[in-house]
């Protein structure tokens, strides 16, 4: 089979993935040098899971605010595990990151003198965040999608699903793809890889997260040989809506709502009482379990809810600032928040953790790279600030494209003969999931008990023996996936044999963070152990990265990049 | 909660199975406020998982899972069962290749249609960026913003006549979305759009019959957006042949 080649080969076609590629495009040209840029993504890059961020971008744009209280507000929502140097340059690049959107015609919302407008945001002191209406993901992406299509280098290959990044313990050589619409493999050979594959939140069974997001990118890096870092520092959001997980974005509160209990009252004055809805993620959410714990809330606490109230913003404003927010509450809940409170309870939402990276998003792995969700820069932490990760998306996207770019022109390239790799996967992967049919469990079943067993385990509270619990149970469903009943054997299109390979990849991804969890016996930012109560700086002020070994999992630390905020008690 | 069953009939074809296209009729437990989507992957999960759709962000907003229900092109994560009675059918959409089962080949729009009306913001310099933005009032956004909620989800090309007749036809997306520059007040390349959307297979090929805007499911209404540029290009054509230099 022939082996397709380009210099740089980004899988994923997101925020992250898209950015990066511009800039490998763009960085190239100034240089007066050739480069030939493939995104291999999964889906149509339209149909990211960036697509469905409603609030809005970070950025110091306004002269009452500054790069160090917006890093201050970072690092101090991040529950001081963000790397500060990693930090600072997302502040500082922000800003130029936001306006080059703007030149590329995304339509930020405007103020009436002309100027991009901002809204406020949980753990945010000041006004800082831009937005899009409340469809910002949309129209970032579809902007960066739209501006990707004028750079002729660019070469994408749409629907295929990579199952394996080709490296040895030196070096990567490409990857292999797996052509969704043909049932082909293929090899593409690359001098550096760039992983932009998103986040993991579907490992969870009730998680804002779209089908698509199952951490493949994670771990393809990890398989590769690069560590995951910070694995168990997921964040839940306070407000999803029941039953279906879809996100209510915090620019409701930011906008002004309220929330409520079912004894009608803003209970959040018992546990952040100067931030109260403005607070951080990770605070919320536990008032809210607490809440519903307690019997304060509507249901049973397992899913119970607490109301959302935004009746007093009144339609007009809703209408301007929060539209499909009316939208989705309509749609799927049948509910008018003009006149009617929306109930809501915590989701998980977001991955703190992912690929080990520096600040230009090297990994440990020579030639591979990564950026956005998939990434660990780490700038997020303990707690990810609502904001940051789309405008962290441009900025280390950004960067990691033009650092790729620098390091294809410095590299000569293997000779690595990549021609069996294609086969290699194919003969696995058939030989696992389409010989011996019909003897084990369907797709579906194992992936609802994974799901099922990370909410258990792994959720907003987390103990030694519940983390235990998902470790023994994930290693059972390990076993039970390795005969999996997969019907369909034809090669056009075949989505279970993609779902069987995204549940193998959810498989690892959830016992890197069930067992980073377990190891971790502290509590910080979104990690709480009801074990062990308090935050730990002497022992705790570190990151863990995991490793895959032929011993299984095994955990290295590293330290935390202080510059120059000393961590103190994180009070709000 | 009230709970019905429904019988779901599925278009099906996979080419490799050489079983041409054929009905499967599946029974489906629904719960107030189900999708249709819902519907479908209670099949996949429950009762055949060979069935092939797309469906990703299951908000409408990703535009993945557009398919032909009871006839007509719906987003089927945003389609309440509610409003169905108790027998439905799902095909793919209208006017394009199948791959297999609902999964229609849309690469045409992706890869040539849309990249051929220039959908980026054309500028003749580009302003460094200390200079901060460029400034636009709410009042100027709003001109281009209906146009600019496109999901690319290809139910309007789906429910267009002409694009059934004509393959080449630009069709409703890539104008609506070509519009979408042109009426952007910062956008200086409104010139080179035109004399794509003058050209062949573009504006003067649409028959206004409307459909793509009752198709739409996000409010774009790329009906308009077609007639409002035929009447700029008729206006540029005219003022071309009386006054040659004025051309931008
Ligand atoms: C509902 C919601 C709302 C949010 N709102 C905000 C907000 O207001 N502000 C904010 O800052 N952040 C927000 N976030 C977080 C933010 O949107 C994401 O972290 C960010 O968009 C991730 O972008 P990405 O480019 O890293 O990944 P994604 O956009 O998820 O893209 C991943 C890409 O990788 C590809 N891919 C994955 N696996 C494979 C594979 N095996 N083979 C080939 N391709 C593959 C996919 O096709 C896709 O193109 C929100 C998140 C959610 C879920
Ligand atoms: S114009 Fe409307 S119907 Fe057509 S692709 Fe865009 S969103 Fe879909
Ligand atoms: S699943 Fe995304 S639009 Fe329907």
């Amino acid at each position: 089979m022939t082996t397709l080649q380009h210099d740089l080969v980004i899988i994923g076609g997101g925020l992250a993935g898209l950015r990066a590629a511009i800039e490998a495009a763009r960085t190239a040209e100034k240089a007066g040098k050739s480069l030939d840029i493939a995104i291999v993504s999964k889906v149509y890059p339209v149909r990211s899971h960036s697509v469905s961020a409603e609030g809005g971008a970070a950025a110091v744009l306004r002269d009452y605010d500054t790069f160090d209280l917006h890093a201050m507000d970072t690092i101090r929502g991040a529950d001081f595990l963000a790397d500060q140097d990693a930090v600072e340059i997302l502040v500082n690049s922000a800003p130029s990151e936001i306006i080059q959107m703007e030149h590329w015609g995304c339509p930020w919302n405007r103020d009436e003198d002309g100027h991009v407008s901002v809204r406020a945001f949980g753990g945010m002191s000041v006004k800082r965040t831009v937005f899009a209406s409340d469809k910002t993901g949309f129209h970032m992406l579809h902007t960066l999608f739209q501006t990707s299509l004028k750079y002729t280098t660019i070469t994408r290959y749409d629907e295929w699903f990579v199952t394996s990044i080709i490296a040895d313990d030196k070096e990567v050589h490409g990857i292999v793809g797996l052509d969704i619409s043909t049932g082909s493999f293929h090899a593409i050979k690359a001098k550096a890889v760039m992983l932009a594959a998103g986040g993991g939140g579907r490992v969870f069974a009730f998680t804002t997260n779209g089908s698509i997001c199952t951490g493949d990118g994670m771990a393809l890096a990890y398989r590769a040989g690069a560590p995951l870092k910070d694995m168990e520092f997921v964040q839940f959001h306070p407000t999803g809506l029941p039953n279906t997980g879809i996100l209510i974005t915090e620019a409701a509160r930011g906008e002004g709502g309220y929330l409520i209990n079912a004894k009608g009252e803003r209970f959040l004055e018992k546990y952040i009482p100067n931030k109260m809805e403005m607070g951080p993620r990770d605070i919320i959410s536990r008032a809210i379990i607490t809440e519903l714990e307690q019997g304060l809330g509507y249901g049973e606490s397992k899913d119970g809810f607490v109301h959302l109230d935004l009746r007093h913003l009144g339609e007009k404003h809703l209408k301007s600032r929060l539209p499909f927010i009316l939208e989705l509450t309509r749609t799927y809940m049948g509910i008018d928040p003009v006149i009617e409170p929306i109930p809501v309870r915590p989701v998980l939402h977001y991955m703190m953790g992912g690929v080990h990276t520096d600040n230009d998003g090297r990994t440990p792995l020579k030639g591979l790279y990564s950026a956005g969700e998939n990434a660990c820069v780490t700038i997020n932490g303990a707690n990810r600030l609502g904001s940051n990760s789309l405008t962290e998306c441009l900025v280390f996207g950004a960067r990691a494209g033009s650092a790729a770019a620098g390091y294809i022109f410095e590299t000569a390239g293997s000779d690595k003969d990549l021609s069996t790799f294609a086969e290699r996967d194919e003969t696995k992967i058939r030989t696992r999931f389409l010989t011996e049919r019909n003897r084990g469990e369907k797709v579906s079943v194992i992936r609802k008990e994974l799901q099922a067993t990370m909410e258990e385990g792994a959720g907003v509270f987390r103990t030694a023996k519940g983390l235990n619990g998902s470790i023994e149970k994930l290693a059972e469903l390990r076993e039970r996936a390795q005969r999996l009943q997969i019907k369909d054997s034809t090669r056009t299109y075949n989505l279970e044999l993609v779902g069987a390979l995204e549940l193998d990849f959810m498989l690892d991804v959830a016992d890197t963070i069930v067992q980073s969890a377990h190891n971790r016996q502290e509590s910080r930012g979104a990690h709480v152990r009801r074990d062990f109560p308090e935050r730990d700086d002497e022992k705790w002020l570190i990151h863990q990265q995991a490793n895959m070994t032929p011993k299984g999992l095994k955990i290295k630390k590293s330290p935390v990049t202080i510059t120059k905020w000393q961590p103190e008690e994180r009070k709000y | 909660m009230l709970e019905r069953r429904i019988k779901v009939n599925v278009e099906r074809q996979n080419f490799e199975l050489q079983e041409g296209i054929y009905t499967q009729s599946y029974e489906v437990p629904v719960m107030d406020g189900m999708m249709v989507l819902d519907a479908l992957n209670y099949i996949r999960d429950e009762i055949d998982s060979t069935l092939a759709f797309r469906w990703s962000c299951r908000m409408g907003i990703c535009g993945s899972c557009g398919m032909t229900v009871d006839e007509q092109p719906r987003l089927t994560c945003q389609d309440n069962l509610n409003e169905y009675s108790d027998e439905i059918s799902v095909a793919p959409l209208n006017n394009f290749p199948v791959i297999r089962d609902l999964v229609v080949d849309i690469d045409d729009f992706m890869q040539k249609k849309l990249p051929s009306v220039s959908p980026w913001l054309i500028r003749k310099e580009e302003a460094p960026l200390d200079e901060g933005e460029y400034l636009q009032s709410p009042a100027e956004m709003a001109k281009y913003a209906d146009n600019s909620a496109c999901i690319n989800c290809m139910l309007c090309y789906s429910a267009c006549p002409v694009y059934d007749m004509e393959p080449n036809f630009v069709g409703p997306a890539a104008m609506a979305l070509a519009q979408r520059y042109n009426l952007d007040s910062r956008d200086q390349g409104s010139g080179a759009r035109y004399s794509v959307l003058s050209g062949p297979d573009a504006l003067w090929d649409c028959t206004f019959v409307g459909e793509c805007s009752v198709a739409c499911p996000k409010g774009v209404n790329p009906a308009e957006a077609i007639q409002r540029a035929k009447v700029e290009a008729a206006q540029r054509w005219a003022k071309s042949i009386i006054m040659p230099w004025s051309q931008k």
